[in-house]
């Protein structure tokens, strides 16, 4: 195979991988090496599909020894196998990198005969780029689950961020899709690249040349809908691993059906992306907005609602804590209405020091009441204009109606646009998604 | 008051400073300033300002201590801009800066102030685009990039790609306004002026680079997902022509 055809099949099975972001480091560049990194992270293309290309994410070999059936490179696929060699992966990073297509390498690889040799395949592909090249342009590489703590370690000092794939949100889903992974195996390397920053931090603390050690902190992702996990579980996971393994981000990406096989949705079952969507609305909730996973779903709640985004559902059940005054709140209640957006409380927080505020003064400040008006007071006067004794009627006022109409829904929510650069979602639904998520599967 | 004359100058900001300085010994602001090369024919008699360099350094000076620097920043970045009648809304914005002091910065509910902002976000807007999509060709030991932005954004972009690419020789050049920048491997670089630019041809090894770009560009999107709007969104079309990806056939 010559490498056009190399990089297109591994360009096309890395594809699927969410997290592709550049972002979490400010390195600046240093005379004799070549590149950088920025904290923002920078797009330099925007694929047809319209998602942002910022790295050059593509497997080192999809030539897989394992069997997960959710996946395009299993074992007993039948499909077209590729391997890079370290020297060319360097060469076309290199030489994409100079020409300013790309913010760096997204380094992933399915499993070269057993862990250890796919590991130190990716070493040897690192250590070229990072050594030899000289390149000091951004890397994120995936940890290969079931390798040699050593070895991954080795490839933490190469990588600004690293991630292992959670892949399925239950161990039990784990042995039926994916038999030669398990949580434990998913789990090590987590632990370990967590304690790998925090003895790293202490390290730069007492010298500063220090190698960095995974830089832009760890991430990891998880497939949604390929197994009859409820958002709940999910959400909980989550929260577990922001606490637990300290992550910065954690991805979901809806189950697209690639592969038929008996324990997985037909192949012509749309991808839930409606309820992707819902998973990184509470995402936000649990890293931005002082959220629990247990406040934004429980028993009797396990689903998200497709018509509710996750706060406004929390506030409509909690219809008796509003409203609240803006002038007295505490700013832990301002970040829970509805419509009120993290950059909107910490200027009501800041301007009702100075002035009393009414809804002119809430407006001024770039507040849209919308949403809001309905769970707040300005000095004991309401602008609701509904009755606020029915919870019902309530949700029924701030549901998402037009959702399927309106392409803008999803970009935005809140009255606050989501970060610009960072990809949210793998696939940006078409309007015919979002009326088959409405209808179908949710 | 306003002056039934219009004032010609050689284009450059200290030429402009000149015209600010020419009004302030007019005592009028004049019906337009125009560079030598503006095609604009106009009616009014012409007064043609003659750049001094010690006169512009002294506009500077004042701008920035009785004004603030936040104005003089923010005069220098909407020289760059491609704003209509940029040289006017710039003189009377100073004129007001004189009268109003730093608060000038703020004043959005002026309709010159509120012109200047706009265009200064469409600048910042078109470099951070240049950034991303600028594309080099590799010419054989050194890269060269051609960029037709609307506004002139090739200074506030070229110090990224001096840290970022400090060990490649590369030049850049701004066709709409016919301005280059060149830099060598270690650090020297300069701007230049030149009307036309004639690179050499592609090596057979940099079409081969590009065509790996483009087979990369294609396998990365997911097939039955085009999103034509979305993709326009994030990278508007008319910076397509400069793109690799976008060079076919
Ligand atoms: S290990 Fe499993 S998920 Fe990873 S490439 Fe191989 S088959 Fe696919």
């Amino acid at each position: 195979m010559n490498i056009m055809e190399k990089l297109e099949v591994l360009t096309d099975a890395a594809k699927y991988d969410v997290a592709c972001t550049s972002s979490g480091v400010d390195r600046p560049a240093i005379p004799g090496a070549l590149g950088s990194a920025v904290k923002a992270g920078i797009c330099h293309s925007f694929a047809a599909d319209g998602r942002c290309i910022s790295l050059l994410k593509v497997l080192l070999s999809n030539d897989c020894a394992f069997d997960c059936s959710y996946c395009v490179n299993r074992r007993s696929q039948d499909t077209p196998r590729a391997s890079f060699t370290p020297e060319e992966l360097c060469r076309l990073t290199i030489e994409f990198y100079r020409r300013n297509y790309i913010e760096g390498l997204f380094l992933s690889s399915a499993v070269v005969k057993n862990p250890d040799y796919t590991c130190e395949l990716m070493l040897k592909t690192l250590r070229m780029l990072r050594e030899k090249e000289k390149f000091w342009g951004y890397v994120h590489v995936k940890a290969i689950p079931g390798a040699d703590p050593a070895l991954t370690e080795k490839l933490g000092f190469y990588a600004d961020r690293m991630s292992v794939n959670i892949e399925l949100p239950s161990q039990k889903s784990l042995t039926l899709l994916a038999p030669q992974k398990s949580k434990e195996k998913i789990l090590a390397p987590m632990g370990q690249i967590r304690d790998g920053i925090r003895e790293n931090a202490t390290d730069l603390v007492r010298y500063k040349a220090a190698p960095r050690f995974v830089p832009a902190g760890q991430s990891t992702q998880m497939i949604i809908g390929a197994t009859p996990e409820s958002d709940r579980q999910i959400l909980n996971l989550t929260e577990g691993l922001y606490k637990k393994y300290s992550l910065k981000r954690v991805f979901f990406s809806a189950y697209m059906p690639v592969v038929e096989h008996r324990n997985l949705p037909a192949p012509t079952t749309p991808p839930p992306l409606l309820r992707e969507h819902r998973l990184y609305q509470a995402d936000w909730l649990l890293r931005f907005y002082g959220f629990q996973a247990g406040e934004i779903l429980d028993d009797e709640h396990p689903d998200f609602d497709p018509l509710l985004d996750p706060k406004c559902n929390w506030a409509v059940h909690h219809i008796s804590q509003f409203p609240i005054e803006v002038n007295r709140a505490p700013y832990e209640m301002l970040l829970r209405v509805p419509g009120i957006g993290v950059k909107s409380a910490m200027r009501i927080r800041s301007a009702r020091r100075w002035a009393k505020l009414d809804f002119e003064g809430l407006k001024k400040l770039g507040v849209v009441l919308k949403r809001a008006r309905y769970f707040i007071t300005c000095q004991g006067k309401s602008i609701s204009p509904l009755p606020m004794d029915n919870p019902a009627v309530i949700a029924g006022a701030i549901r998402e109606r037009g959702f399927a109409q309106n392409g803008g829904a999803l970009q935005s929510w809140q009255g606050e646009a989501l970060p610009a650069l960072e990809q949210l979602s793998l696939f940006t639904p078409t309007p015919k998604d979002k009326v088959q998520c409405l209808t179908g599967q949710i | 008051m306003a002056a039934n004359l219009v004032y010609r100058y050689d284009g450059s900001l200290q030429g402009f400073l000149c015209c600010v300085a020419q009004s302030f010994f007019d005592k009028a602001v004049p019906a337009g300033i125009g560079a030598w090369d503006d095609p604009q024919a106009t009616l009014f008699p012409i007064k043609e300002v003659e750049t001094d360099w010690q006169l512009a350094k002294r506009l500077e000076r004042s701008i920035t201590s009785r004004i603030s620097p936040e104005a003089w920043d923010m005069v220098q970045r909407g020289f760059l801009t491609c704003m209509e009648e940029k040289e006017l809304r710039l003189l009377r914005f100073i004129l007001l800066g004189y009268k109003m002091g730093p608060r000038v910065a703020r004043l959005s509910t002026n309709e010159d102030v509120h012109a200047l902002d706009k265009a200064l976000l469409y600048l910042k807007n078109e470099a951070h685009y240049h950034v991303e999509f600028l594309r080099f060709t590799d010419f054989g030991g050194f890269l060269g990039a051609v960029i037709t932005p609307n506004n002139t954004i090739l200074p506030l972009i070229v110090h990224h790609f001096c840290s970022r690419l400090n060990t490649e020789d590369f030049m850049i050049y701004e066709k709409t306004h016919q301005m280059g920048f060149l830099h060598r491997k270690g650090g020297a670089h300069q701007f230049f002026q030149a009307d036309h630019i004639q690179f050499p041809e592609k090596t057979d090894m940099e079409k081969r680079c590009q065509a790996l770009w483009r087979i990369y560009y294609d396998a990365a999107a997911v097939e039955g997902r085009e999103n034509p709007k979305l993709r326009r969104g994030h990278m508007p079309m008319r910076y397509w022509v400069n793109m690799t990806e976008f060079q076919r056939g």
